[in-house]
């Protein structure tokens, strides 16, 4: 068993960084030169990492499977990022922003690391404006702000829908900077496919060039993966098509431990499926509930067109059942209670597997101009994908698998099981609980890279000042590649008939049937057995064509997939091990009569923290919970 | 419905690439672009032969990844659209469709519809950032930034570097890309006090890189899939002019 020490730093709340920061281990910056740190990934969280790294004088190496790095799925996000700078004299603080986390999270995520991300928020806009983000502003030239879902303050700053694209062309743009600098080294188009571990400790990784198949040998004295999250489980998801686990599940078999692996939010706001080849599933930002009223015909199966049903025959669910947050209420709750509208027959669209999501009070009220300065945008958006104006007729949405709240299970240092290897943005679990809130994704990568890593890294380093440049030629590299290079001959070598998206599609079905937005003890069990078969079928049937050593997407997405394939079981053992309700994780067994969550917080008040154990079971790690400043309340948004 | 599709098909960097046909079926007016090439490759890969090889990502529009020619358009005969967002409605039922990868001389071709676009990285690393170091930065709200140039810089920095610009340039031109980022900056007090050496830089780079000269025809504007505007090029010479 591993122990799983969370190094929380003692004090109170708004103490513990500060004190933290106080007493910690630095590195002096003659030694910095002579540490090499690797950097997986390049979204806000990894450029962020490396840029900070690379302007405190370390050697930085960093890589990403995109041909730049300016591509990394970070970009997609679309509504804003929050902090707690109460420019709107709201009421908004710190601890406010700490305190709605930890509730929407649904009290499974840990309050001193929430508190942290709370408290380094404000650095991050101050970071992103002086990169030249162009974040919207107020005719007066200050910074302007909007409400998100799950609060009642206005803390989000924003960018139009593109909030994620503008934060990571400013990381993309610091990342540069130290690129010319020299401190940084690009390695674009890599495949991070084993971490090598010497003496316990992190030490390198074995990449795949996706130009050439070259398989190459990179060591340093610790290893970061901000690799994101691993939402593509689902096939069709709102993440990039070629977003994938693999880093972190390599990592997890290396031994560091994957923590509440079946926390997955489902976004409630994505454009419905609109045919059976379809690739991914377009998000619709959630500040779009700002303004817009979702609702079901009263009728079942009405087939009127929308603009046709009047004010009466209008059910806006939401409005109804949650009349203090009304269409704000956070992600899971408006994903469920879509679904179940949905599920009891009053879905509309092609499918019936849709709501409506309704402006016309908003353009009404507001008029079309402002509606289009908010939102311009993602209207061209829906239009082009879907055919239909949101300006004339409701947008129809469904929900879509999105963002995972669990990953790598990591301490206050953001140092994973692994000494060494660190774990920063989506690829940890550390701050989201069982459900993330809006507009905090953006705020906790860049968070985690610029202003905490940066810190908390040095407690490690600078025990390893002593240590030359590692070697890549020993007996652990040597392993590493070797068990690399058997694996893409293998995934080459089975010349079955089925290709690996095909097992992709239906591992996505398995996993969004029985472990998605509901699930149950019944479902699951089935689903793991499903999930087994389709394992040892894919290892006996794939079809892999071309070659190794050679540009070749079919054998990238096999390696994905083969993980995916893996990483499901442990979402699904996950998912039935926590018999309770919370967040995100709705089990059908634990709900309130009026088919609310109900969490149980004398039996699963812990980070269940898996541990690799071979061809056996996971073994679960449990680390317990302790509200010590906080009071663990029932989550109501009534 | 029922397509032919002339693709380029190139096997590496070092060999010639030719077209070649396939004739697709069952091809549904709800699927993307790319979904209809996922099907031509899926058809492919049961066949065991080698499936297409293209870019593609977030196929949300906004990561810049995918990238072509379609019917001699980049990015499709769509204005304001990305390969991964053109949907085949657009197209008619047994419609020739030719597809190939970005011509430009600084963008090799990679393999089949895949090209080197790391030209353009390089000029954003020449000078495509604002130094200031995490840590240092003053209070978000200390620089005011009057709401219109503020709106004129995000027009500029919406920018997905997919290099559409240069393919549809005759001159393979990158003025576009480049006065996009200078323009970001230049409108906003943050860029200010560097812009000299930026611009400079990123002018300097792109000529080292091989792109072309602007020569005023337009191309770039109407087949950018966000429409950046021309008159960015007009502030990048500016810019350029004052910095001596």
């Amino acid at each position: 068993m591993i122990t799983l020490n969370a190094k929380i730093p003692e004090g109170p709340l708004e103490e513990k960084w500060t004190r933290y920061k106080a007493s910690s281990k630095l590195v002096n910056p003659a030694n910095k030169k002579k540490l090499d740190i690797i950097v997986i990934g390049t979204g806000l969280s990894g450029a962020g990492a490396a840029s900070s790294l690379g302007e405190l004088g370390y050697n930085v190496k960093v890589f990403c499977y995109q041909d730049s790095p300016r591509r990394a799925h970070s970009v997609a996000a679309q509504g804003g990022i929050n902090a707690a700078k109460n420019y709107k004299n709201d009421g908004d603080n710190v601890y406010r922003l700490f305190y709605d986390m930890i509730k929407g999270g649904d009290f499974r995520a840990r309050e001193a690391n929430v508190y942290r991300i709370a408290e380094v928020s404000n650095q991050v806009i101050d970071h992103y404006t002086a990169l030249g983000v162009p974040f919207a502003r107020e005719y007066g030239g200050t910074l302007d702000t909007r409400s998100f879902g799950g609060v009642q303050v206005s803390r989000t700053f924003y960018a139009k829908g593109q909030t994620g694209q503008q934060c990571l062309l400013g990381a993309y743009s610091s990342l540069n900077r130290q690129i010319k600098a020299g401190t940084v080294k690009m390695f674009p188009r890599r495949d991070m496919l084993e971490l090598v571990v010497i003496d316990g400790k992190a030490r390198g990784i074995i990449t795949r060039n996706l130009i050439t198949g070259e398989i190459e040998r990179h060591s340093a004295h610790a290893v970061v993966l901000a690799t994101g999250g691993y939402g593509t489980v689902y096939y069709l998801s709102t993440l990039a098509v070629n977003s994938n686990a693999s880093a972190a599940w390599k990592a997890y078999k290396k031994g560091a431990a994957f923590a509440n692996p079946s926390f997955v939010q489902i976004h409630p706001t994505s454009i419905p499926q609109l045919n059976e080849f379809q690739s991914k599933l377009t998000l619709m930002s959630e500040s779009l509930r700002n303004d817009g009223r979702i609702w079901v015909p009263k009728k079942k199966g009405d087939t009127r067109p929308a603009n046709d049903i009047p004010e009466e025959e209008r059910d806006y669910y939401l409005e109804r059942r949650y009349p203090a947050f009304g269409n704000l209420v956070p992600r899971d709750v408006a994903s469920r209670a879509a679904k179940e509208r949905c599920d009891a027959g009053y879905g509309v669209g092609k499918t019936g597997l849709a709501v409506n999501l309704d402006f016309r009070d908003a353009i009404k009220k507001q008029g079309k101009k402002s509606i289009e300065n908010k939102y311009g945008n993602l209207f061209d958006m829906y239009k082009a994908i879907t055919g239909m104006n949101p300006y004339d007729e409701p947008m129809q949405i469904y929900p879509a698998g999105h963002y995972t709240m669990g990953g790598l299970w990591v301490d206050y240092e953001l140092m994973t099981t692994i000494p060494g290897l660190f774990a920063i943005g989506e690829s940890n679990f550390s701050d989201h609980g069982a459900n993330r809130l809006g507009a905090s994704s953006l705020m906790q990568a860049a968070g985690d890279g610029y202003f905490i890593l940066p810190v908390t890294i040095s407690s490690f380093l600078s025990g390893e000042i002593r240590i030359p440049r590692i070697p890549t030629d020993g007996p652990e590299f040597d392993e590493a590649e070797k068990s690399v290079r058997e694996r893409l001959e293998k995934l080459l070598s089975i010349r079955g008939k089925q290709s690996a998206a095909s097992f992709h599609k239906r591992l996505g079905k398995i996993m969004w049937d029985f472990c998605g937005m509901t699930r149950n003890e019944e479902g699951l069990k089935k689903a793991k057995e499903m999930v087994r078969a389709l394992r040892s079928e894919f290892w006996s049937d794939l079809t892999v064509t071309g070659e190794g050593n050679d540009l070749n997407q079919q054998l990238e997405k096999a390696g994905r997939v083969a993980d995916f394939l893996e990483l499901a079981e442990l979402m699904i053992t996950d998912a039935l091990n926590r018999k309770e309700s919370c967040g995100a994780h709705f089990r059908e067994e634990s709900q309130t009569p009026d088919g609310e969550a109900r969490r149980i917080d004398s039996e699963y008040s812990y980070v269940a923290a898996w541990e690799y154990n071979g061809e056996n079971e996971p073994i679960l790690n449990k680390e317990p919970l302790k509200f010590e400043f906080v009071e663990l309340k029932e989550r109501s948004y009534k | 419905m029922k397509l032919r599709l002339k693709i380029w098909r190139q096997k590496n960097a070092k060999t010639k690439g030719a077209f070649a046909s396939y004739d697709l079926d069952g091809v549904s007016s709800d699927m993307s672009f790319l979904e209809m090439l996922d099907l031509l490759n899926s058809r492919l890969v049961s066949e065991g032969k080698e499936p297409v090889a293209f870019d593609h990502d977030c196929r949300e529009g906004i990561c810049g990844s995918c990238g072509m020619y379609i019917n001699g358009y980049p990015h499709g005969p769509v204005p304001g659209l990305t390969t991964c967002h053109l949907s085949m409605r657009y197209f008619r039922d047994g419609e020739t469709i030719t597809i190939e990868p970005w011509r430009a001389r600084p963008f090799p071709v990679i393999k089949d519809l895949i090209v080197d676009r790391s030209a353009m990285d390089k000029i954003q690393v020449a000078g495509g950032f604002i130094s200031v170091t995490a840590g240092a930065a003053p209070e978000a709200n200390n620089n005011l930034v009057r709401k219109h140039s503020s709106d004129l810089a995000f027009d500029s920095a919406i920018c997905i570097g997919c290099g559409a610009c240069v393919a549809a340039c005759k001159n393979a031109s990158a003025m576009l890309f480049v006065s996009a980022r200078v323009s970001q900056y230049a409108l906003l007090p943050q860029g200010r006090p560097e812009a000299k050496e930026r611009v400079r830089a990123m002018v300097e780079e792109m000529d080292r890189q091989g792109f072309g000269n602007c020569s005023n025809t337009g191309a770039c504007e109407a087949q950018c899939p966000k429409q950046i505007k021309l008159f960015n090029i007009a502030r990048l010479n500016r810019e350029y002019y004052r910095s001596y």
